[in-house]
């Protein structure tokens, strides 16, 4: 069972309590981009095997979003942290790349920063 | 390849068995090939096969990292149906299932097509106004459904409560040409036809890469060694964005794992497939005895091939709803599959920005019942670069607004 952390509350919530929000970090892209943008950030998707930067909210706790790095291969947490960031922080890259030497995941990836 | 038939069971009846040969070869990769399929499953073989059959190209080689069948081809609830509200969909569809019907004696091996019947259960007003809608599409579509009430429910499904704590049963949509088929034998069938027509299936052969030379594919690098090829066909379902990257392209497609379970066997009590997508949880009875029962996707993206607990538990909740004799059957086994979800829940099967590198994947949670007929289209695509079936699946239909929503009509919260 999965069990993530709320930054926010503090719960130590296992997923029913959570709702899962897909790919975080995602480039927005409105009217005046270009098709290929706005197709890129609709549909398309990195899916790692392995590290993976997502959105979740507190569905039935605080109610909060916020966002999680999590190994797709194993469902190892590495942590949670705040939704009011665009790109992870560099408390979450390094606990990664401690973990997960040589790591990819978009421009994120270990050895990129 | 000797002919499976009567006789050879009464041959080999008469000298201890000692004459049966291995379905298949498993021959080491030779240096180059006119087609490479990555991925044995259901719709790898059946690629292979179609290629071989209707389009003569032999000079083949299917790579599986696995053993053949061992991924979705061997997870899934076994379930063919071919009611589907729009009309590229039920168009695969419909053609796989006609393939099905005939498959054992095309491929000479039972594959225990069993067109039993397949009801899904209408739950809610919007339910039944969605299912009335796909009767009336399926019959512009030729494709035989019909809506069915509460009453020939119950004599169809003797064991069904019609009247459950939280939905009732208000009817139907009855596909009496659907059914189930033995899964492992689908893909065991095709790998002994396409090894008889000289292909070469290669188990326990990773991909590691995906050679491309100005913008065309020229082979794939493996475990065992690279290997040369004119055309690519990936067809790796949850792994295909895996590989899609390996080749430079990335794919709209997030895996996810869905799972299923088996009960205790019990003797024969429910001789037709039930899906009740509202409470969510559909059964069926395999020849075992064993309920079969198939259950709802995780939220999250998911490589591991095991579900989460809670999934049982919601499944289960449902089917003891709409079945309580199910409420005392213990769970036999229970196993996860890692299925590839598209934007609007239906299959690609397309070219891609690579050149001779194609794709068939996204079949999401109903990849079985479509292998004949994916596999039979995939074929043609990439034997003549188009095919009427796959027309509509192209990636492009994303950036097109063209799509393919079954997300509905399917009436499974994916």
């Amino acid at each position: 069972m999965l069990i993530l952390e709320c930054p926010y509350c503090g719960v130590k919530a296992e997923e029913t309590e959570l709702a899962a929000g897909g790919e975080a970090h995602l480039k927005r892209y409105g009217p005046g981009s270009s098709d290929d943008e706005f197709h890129d950030y609709l549909f398309m998707r990195e899916n790692p095997k392995g590290v993976h930067f997502e959105r979740w909210r507190h569905a039935n706790g605080c109610g909060k979003w916020f966002h999680a790095a999590r190994c797709t291969m194993t469902l190892e947490v590495f942590g949670t942290y705040t939704a009011q960031t665009s790109v992870p922080t560099q408390e979450i890259m390094d606990k990664i790349a401690a973990k997960r030497p040589g790591w990819t995941w978009r421009e994120f990836a270990d050895g990129k920063k | 390849m000797k002919r499976y038939s009567v006789f050879a069971v009464a041959r080999e009846a008469l000298r201890y068995h000692t004459g049966w040969e291995r379905a298949w070869r498993s021959p080491e990769p030779k240096r180059h090939y006119d087609v490479v399929i990555v991925g044995a499953g259901g719709h790898g073989l059946a690629t292979a096969y179609y290629l071989g059959k209707n389009f003569g190209i032999t000079n083949v080689a299917i790579i599986e990292k696995g053993w053949l069948g061992g991924g979705n081809t061997g997870r899934n609830t076994t379930i063919i149906r071919s009611n589907y509200l729009q009309d590229p969909s039920a168009a695969i569809y419909e053609k796989a299932r006609s393939l099905y019907e005939t498959m054992s004696q095309d491929l000479n091996y039972n594959v225990m097509f069993s067109p039993r019947g397949v009801i899904m259960l209408a739950q809610t007003e919007h339910e039944i106004r969605g299912y009335k809608r796909t009767a009336h599409a399926n019959q512009q579509q030729g494709v035989q459904t019909e809506w069915i009430t509460p009453e020939r429910v119950k004599e169809i499904v003797p064991i069904i409560n019609l009247h459950g704590p939280r939905y009732p049963v208000l009817g139907g949509l009855w596909q009496e040409r659907g059914g189930t088929a033995r899964h492992d034998a689908v893909a065991w069938g095709y790998a002994r036809a396409c090894s008889d027509m000289g292909m070469d299936i290669i188990q326990k052969c990773e991909v590691t890469g995906v050679r491309t030379e100005n913008g065309r594919t020229v082979g794939v690098d493996t475990t065992k060694g690279p290997i040369d090829c004119d055309k690519i066909g990936m067809i790796v379902a949850g792994n295909a964005s895996v590989l899609s990257e390996m080749a430079g392209f990335r794919l709209p497609m997030e895996s996810v794992a869905l799972q299923a379970m088996v009960s205790e066997p019990i003797k024969p009590c429910m001789d037709v497939v039930v899906m009740a997508n509202t409470v969510h949880g559909y059964m069926s009875q395999s020849d075992k005895g064993e309920m079969v029962i198939g259950g709802g996707t995780d939220g999250f993206n998911n490589y591991t091939q095991r579900g989460s607990f809670h999934h049982i538990e919601e499944t289960v909740r449902a089917l003891v709803e709409t079945f309580p004799m199910v409420s005392r059957l213990k769970m036999l086994r229970q196993w996860g599959g890692i299925v590839d979800v598209t934007g609007d829940r239906s299959p690609i099967i397309s070219k891609t920005p690579v050149q001779n590198c194609f794709i068939n994947c996204g079949w999401g949670t109903g990849g079985f019942k479509s292998i004949p007929g994916s596999g039979w289209a995939m074929a043609e695509l990439m034997a003549t670069g188009h095919s009427p079936l796959t027309e509509e699946f192209s990636i492009n239909r994303f950036k097109e607004g063209k799509f393919i929503d079954e997300s509905v009509a399917a009436g499974v919260a994916h």
